[in-house]
């Protein structure tokens, strides 16, 4: 456990203008997080050690490999959410990287800048870039944002100071006059896209990345079908972990990895291998994403001893419980099949999200949950008022139910413990 | 002999149970290792087991505790031994402040608690006391005297502390300041109650339970609900604990 280093590449940070010795402290601290919170799990898979190594080469493996991507002329973009069409990107040979955004270490730059009172998540994103401390952040050709929040959108204008940002709309209501406009932005995404390319993507360019994608969600979907399987063969920290992985790496190989991963798992059923042991009480969580390193709530549930079978987030299923048409053809076909595939996603800024509330039931019936943990991030005003909905619904259906507001920072650790160990007490009376 | 150890954020409370009724019981500050205090307090008994409760009941558990519960299901434990019927609780301790449902059986059905802040807390009264130089004891029985308050509009330690010192600043006096700090924390108490719903009978426990406002003030709020405190509230959650002591060890 001891061995266990994230590896430094200070010649690729400095290349990037990056702030090489804060980044390298905080590359030691995310070292030591990850061994406590990861390494000395009981009963891990072996195949876990491909993304063990994906976290030891975070911060220089994965960036170099961006880096050559970009010496070769493909566009490298920077996004913050599941609304955004990776398809595209990866048809015009591109890669798509989901930024850093889940640190308290980068707030307080933020903090300097933003108000106070607005999404964690935002913060420790805009932190990162001011304070020049990710590398993804320095490496991107520019970041490609979303109306999907009041902080987001208002957010971007001070970052486009420092790094070009575009923005997509994303309507707020899902009629057809919306859809209409949604598929027209798409559009447009693709005409930016394939201005920094320099060139034009082909209808065979964009169908090839439909089935890589495709491929990616299928082999995510696999894994949170295994991880329903009771005992669970998989501790959630690493479930969520593999989640995390999903936004910046190389999808083929991510989806080959993440495949034999669930041939092991398979067998590990066969065999009754249960992680953390038979009989743990199984939580399902629920609500806004966890972005790397937020393994905070995974951390205190299965600290003590429980479970977590399934991820109702953009982090989550979110990400991968919908599939695109690889049936059609025809551009502007293909287009509004994409269009089609992204307007499922049931994110709470949409209104009405009735979708959404039958979702979660949806997923806590199939991972045989015995409890829901509703988690937003404080400020999040649009998943923080659905979580009256949310109650509601589970009331109605008698599952169990808590809801946490927290954000990255530690201070709130005592009370948390004390709340999920309470409804671990409640759930086994 | 059974013994309930409750390491709370303020003070340590020990409960001895001998199967029919508490004999002993004893209440300390936590000290800077709350462990050894507890050790300490002990140190005379020779239990069957510690079940330990509270914020240090981890720590506890790696010294002496024979088991660890939460203060919540603790409290909903003590609570059901005084009042057999009572389906609502509201703890309110140094640190947090909780409502908790209870089914009849005395198991906890469901509970919220306060979020990561201070306001609505024993040690929110205190800095408040502290700020308007009352004793403890002194500032619920000021507040209680009060016929008048103002209104106190922040729910947070830092920003009430600022407004508590503008209104001293502004000549009001510091009785009517006392209720005003009372009610808010009142007002907060009842918001949580509606949030989780409420029977006919609500137990108040904790600490804040032994300061005569704020057990008035609920009342207030709560016109047609009976709220009723246990004879020492502060020990409600190491009773708890030693209740479950001699059921499971």
């Amino acid at each position: 456990m001891s061995s266990f280093e994230i590896k430094p590449y200070p010649e690729v940070w400095q290349a990037l203008d990056m702030d090489v010795p804060r980044f390298d402290k905080m590359r030691l601290m995310m070292g030591d997080m990850y061994a406590k919170a990861f390494l000395g799990q009981p009963n891990r898979p072996a195949a876990m050690t491909y993304f063990d190594n994906m976290i030891a080469e975070i911060h220089g493996g994965r960036v170099k490999e961006l880096l050559a991507a970009k010496a070769e002329g493909r566009p490298v973009i920077g996004t913050f959410c599941v609304y955004i069409p990776e398809e595209i990107v990866l048809a015009a040979g591109g890669i798509c990287v989901g930024l850093c955004g889940g640190s308290q270490g980068s707030v307080p730059d933020a903090e300097k800048i933003l108000p106070r009172n607005i999404c964690p998540m935002v913060k420790s994103a805009f932190g990162f870039k001011a304070a020049r401390i990710c590398p993804y952040f320095q490496a991107v050709d520019f970041v490609y944002g979303e109306t999907t929040c009041d902080a987001k959108k208002k957010t971007w204008e001070i970052l486009d100071t420092m790094v070009p940002t575009y923005v997509m709309e994303i309507p707020q209501c899902k009629n057809p006059r919306d859809i209409a406009l949604w598929n027209e932005e798409v559009k447009d995404f693709k005409a930016k896209v394939e201005s920094v390319a320099g060139k034009t993507i082909s209808e065979e360019d964009l169908a090839g990345a439909i089935k890589v994608m495709n491929n990616k969600r299928r082999a995510l979907q696999r894994l949170n079908s295994l991880r329903h399987h009771n005992p669970t063969p998989i501790s959630g920290k690493d479930g969520l972990l593999i989640e995390q992985i999903a936004f910046y790496d190389e999808p083929v190989r991510f989806t080959d990895q993440v495949n034999s991963l669930c041939d092991e798992l398979d067998e590990r059923i066969r065999q009754e291998v249960a992680v953390p042991g038979k009989g743990a009480t199984r939580v399902m969580v629920a609500g806004t994403p966890m972005a790397l390193p937020n393994w905070k709530i995974h951390n205190l549930v299965e600290g003590a001893g429980a479970v977590i079978v399934n991820e109702e987030s953009c982090i989550g299923t979110r990400y991968f419980k919908d599939l695109v048409d690889e049936t059609v053809t025809g551009m502007d076909t293909m287009l509004a099949a994409l269009t089609d595939r992204y307007k499922e996603i049931d994110c709470s800024c949409f209104t009405p999200n009735n979708e959404r509330i039958s979702q979660v039931v949806k997923e806590f019936r199939d991972s045989k949950a015995q409890g829901i943990i509703n988690y937003s991030l404080q400020f999040c005003h649009t998943y923080n008022i659905e979580e009256i909905r949310i109650r509601q619904a589970c009331e109605q259906e008698g599952i169990p139910y808590m809801f946490i507001e927290s954000d990255y920072s530690p201070e709130d650790i005592g009370q948390l413990q004390t709340r999920v160990e309470a409804f671990l007490e409640q759930i086994g009376e | 002999m059974y013994i309930g150890i409750d390491l709370g954020s303020r003070t340590v409370k020990m409960a001895v149970w001998d199967g029919e009724r508490m004999v002993d019981y004893q209440i300390a500050e936590s000290g800077f290792e709350p462990h050894r205090q507890a050790e300490k307090m002990l140190s005379a008994f020779t239990p069957t087991a510690v079940v330990a409760t509270g914020y240090g009941r981890h720590l506890a558990a790696e010294y002496f505790a024979d088991g660890v519960i939460t203060e919540i299901k603790a409290h909903a434990a003590g609570i059901y031994h005084h009042f057999p019927g009572c389906t609502t609780l509201v703890d309110v301790g140094g640190q947090d402040s909780k409502v908790i449902a209870v089914n009849g059986a005395g198991k906890v059905s469901n509970f919220q608690m306060n979020d990561k802040c201070a306001a609505g807390t024993g040690r929110f009264l205190e800095i408040m006391a502290g700020s308007l130089a009352f004793t403890l004891a002194e500032f619920g029985a000021a507040a209680l005297a009060s016929e008048q308050e103002v209104q106190i509009n922040s729910m947070c330690t830092v920003f009430a502390e600022s407004e508590v010192i503008s209104m001293k600043n502004r000549g009001i006096p510091r009785a009517h300041i006392a209720r005003a700090v009372h009610s808010s924390v009142a007002d907060r108490l009842a918001a949580m109650l509606a949030r989780l719903g409420y029977g006919e009978m609500v137990a108040f426990s904790g600490g804040v339970a032994r300061n005569p406002c704020m057990v008035a003030l609920l009342q207030q709020r709560l016109p047609e609900v009976l709220v009723v405190v246990p004879k020492h509230p502060d020990l409600t959650g190491a009773l708890g604990a030693a209740l479950h002591a001699a059921k499971v060890c």
